[in-house]
């Protein structure tokens, strides 16, 4: 009799501890469910409540700055090298200055992006990087009003309190794998934070978010081949891996902007879809126009570990894990200050590395060792969402 | 106490193992002694061994293990030989047929010709064990539905990776090998052809799938429920009709009208679980080849319900841009 109790209490110990291992990777009931679209259709948004609470308080908005008077004069007559702000008056340059070492470098202050002994000095890389994204900022809320709305950006939307934002990327070859005839890992069947975690084409960025980009548009578009649709499976994986990017980027489910019925159907999608499109377009032009020209900026440490490339911007840089940066709320309108950048005729660099004369310091970020580069498997990662 | 009831049984019978029919003359001797292995006792027969396994059971499984090797050094090549990476990455890693610009011709190593080479090894063994099934069953002087049902899996399987990819001119339209790699290469492939699910003979397929469960739960269930009648011995009670059949026909009966017999039940099954990938196979293989996307093929006939539009438009209309 006891022999046959304890049997049966290794066989309920043995099922309880299968049963954990098999789900470890799962997150724990309940979830909340969204009703997006028409009844039967499966236009669902799933949420994980306690997840979500997180995000919310992680992504808040600091308290704006009090606002201030125009006064003492205009900044470009009063300080030396003042080439985008110029128009604003001391009091707003001020102003706008401390808001973007709160943004930016809080805990490095003023002498992150300035010499102390020369402030108007360009011989630190971070003075000119931040010059040209400053005219980054304005050149968003000026002309890709269809994807920011009046929401917009500033500094803090991708910087979040941090030096270089927690989400860039680089061109990224992955892990070292045997070379010679050993077959090739065609860019994906690695875990990757980048897709969800699936073994889909582990850098999709590379591919959609640079000049001359390939096609994400795969699907034929008759209903019997013709021969007009020349894409195959493997573009199919590209694209499908950019999609699981949107989905971790933004929190989201396929179903915020597809129904899943059509992927490719306009009608039977949310308007969701289209927003997200623009932000294709936005992501794309930021990169080409603002971002890759920095490169020669950069010191060594701040590039890429594969191709020595600048740090470059995707759905995540901003939205970090919420359908809508810091869930809407628009510094934008408590910052009038960066309405008035003005945005010069060339975004050709002020200074190159080869050109300064110190090295400046080394902020965190880039520059990892190649070898170390394996991604966190799920439930490792610092932020698994 | 223990009392004998059916095939899960606690009751082990404990004999000599058995050595199996004597062989006709030319073929090979069976290999192995024979063990009784308790945990196997309670699950199925206790007995393991001896097995035959002839020229081409020799074959088939050379054959095998140069697949297997073939696969999973890639694998670890991949990983950079890091032994750790490997079982981290396991699931994920996997081997990719050759990229679309390499057509049907043979690709370098590196870059496809290493999938082309797995797959034909695999597609080898697959087959020699085919014919082995069939030969062994002949020389049982048994039927040879197993082998049958056996190529219908095969079918399916040559579709995927060796049929379509023909007709479509191109190795890179074949599933790549590993476990999440051809997951996402089949979640890809219903959806670079406007989802699957309007592909009536995917339908077909889900159907005899579903259906193939559901059967294998009716019979299964139904077998135990009679088993203190002896209804376990169900092909003697094909012909020799005992109460286990009595009970099992008429609880059928009872409850829905129509009940299957002794023998038919097992073509009900048969034929479901063949049908499955043989209808599957047929999908597949006019995907991409005959019609290009499954959701517009679905429109124009009728298959599609209609629901209220959610208000996107492509943007590009207005625009003109190009992506």
């Amino acid at each position: 009799m006891s022999n046959h109790m304890s049997k049966r209490l290794l066989g309920a110990a043995a099922a309880i501890a299968g049963t954990t291992l098999l789900l470890a990777a799962c997150e724990f009931p309940s979830m909340e469910t969204e009703q997006v679209g028409y009844r039967g259709t499966g236009m669902e948004e799933v949420k994980n409540p306690r997840r979500e609470a997180e995000k919310r308080d992680r992504l808040q908005a600091p308290e704006p700055l009090p606002p201030t008077q125009p006064g003492g004069g205009r900044a470009g007559d009063v300080y030396e090298n003042v080439q985008v702000v110029g128009d604003l008056s001391i009091t707003e340059f001020n102003r706008l200055m401390t808001a973007m070492t709160e943004w930016v470098s809080p805990e490095q202050g003023c002498n992150y992006c300035h010499i102390p002994d020369n402030l108007a000095s360009d011989d630190i890389y971070t003075k000119v990087v931040s010059r040209r994204m400053m005219e980054m900022t304005k050149h968003i809320n000026d002309n890709w009003s269809d994807h920011v709305g009046d929401t917009g950006v500033t500094c803090y939307t991708c910087h979040a309190g941090q030096p270089v934002p927690e989400y860039v990327w680089f061109k990224d070859d992955g892990p070292p794998q045997a070379g010679g005839m050993a077959a090739s890992r065609a860019g994906q069947n690695i875990a990757s934070a980048s897709v969800g975690y699936s073994s889909l084409p582990r850098d999709p960025f590379s591919a959609f978010f640079v000049d001359e980009p390939e096609s994400i548009r795969v699907i034929p578009t008759t209903a019997l081949p013709d021969g007009t649709n020349p894409r195959n499976i493997m573009d199919t994986e590209k694209t499908y891996g950019l999609m699981m990017h949107f989905s971790e980027s933004l929190g989201v489910n396929c179903t915020y902007c597809h129904n899943s019925r059509s992927f490719v159907a306009w009608e039977s999608s949310p308007p969701t879809r289209e927003n997200a499109w623009h932000g294709i377009q936005m992501v794309r032009d930021l990169n080409v126009d603002y971002l890759v020209p920095l490169e020669p900026v950069y010191p060594e440490s701040q590039l890429g570990p594969h191709h020595r490339d600048a740090p470059k911007t995707n759905c995540q840089t901003c939205h970090q894990g919420a359908n809508q940066p810091l869930y809407g709320v628009s510094m934008l309108a408590d910052y009038p200050e960066l309405d008035r950048i003005r945005i010069r005729d060339n975004g050709v660099p002020d200074v190159t590395r080869d050109e300064l004369e110190a090295p400046a310091a080394e902020p965190d970020g880039a520059g990892e060792d190649p070898e170390q580069m394996f991604d966190e498997l799920p439930g490792e990662g610092p932020d698994g969402n | 106490m223990a009392e004998y009831q059916n095939i899960f049984t606690q009751v082990q019978v404990e004999a000599a193992p058995e050595a199996g029919v004597p062989l006709p003359r030319g073929h090979s001797a069976r290999v192995g002694t024979p063990q009784m292995v308790h945990l196997l006792g309670r699950i199925g027969n206790a007995q393991i061994g001896p097995i035959y396994l002839g020229t081409l059971g020799v074959a088939s499984l050379a054959a095998g293990v140069i697949a297997f090797l073939i696969i999973g050094f890639n694998f670890w090549a991949q990983v950079n030989w890091s032994p750790i990476e490997f079982v981290r990455q396991l699931f994920w890693l996997g081997l990719e047929p050759p990229a679309p610009e390499y057509g049907l011709s043979i690709p370098p190593l590196a870059e496809g010709g290493w999938w082309l080479m797995a797959g034909f090894f695999l597609t080898t063994s697959i087959l020699l064990w085919w014919v082995r099934m069939y030969r062994r069953a002949r020389a049982l002087g048994m039927g040879t539905h197993v082998a049958w049902a056996f190529a219908a899996a095969i079918w399916l399987y040559l579709v995927l990776g060796f049929i379509r990819p023909l007709l479509m001119g191109s190795w890179g339209e074949a599933v790549p090998f590993g476990i999440f790699p051809h997951l996402d290469w089949t979640a890809a492939f219903s959806i670079k052809y406007g989802n699957l699910f309007y592909n009536p003979f995917h339908m077909l397929s889900i159907a005899f799938l579903y259906g193939s469960t559901l059967l294998f739960a009716m019979h299964g269930a139904t077998i135990l429920a009679v088993g203190r009648y002896g209804g376990e011995r169900e092909i003697e009670q094909i012909t020799d009709r005992g109460t286990a059949s009595e009970r099992a026909a008429l609880f059928w009966r009872w409850t829905m009208g129509f009940n299957a017999t002794m023998e038919s039940i097992h073509r009900w099954a048969w034929w479901f679980a063949v049908l499955t990938p043989l209808t599957g196979g047929i999908g597949i293989l006019l995907t991409g080849t005959v019609v290009d996307n499954w959701y517009l093929w679905g429109i124009q006939h009728g298959l599609v319900p209609e629901y209220p539009d959610l208000g996107g438009t492509d943007p590009t209309l207005n625009q003109g841009a190009g992506q």
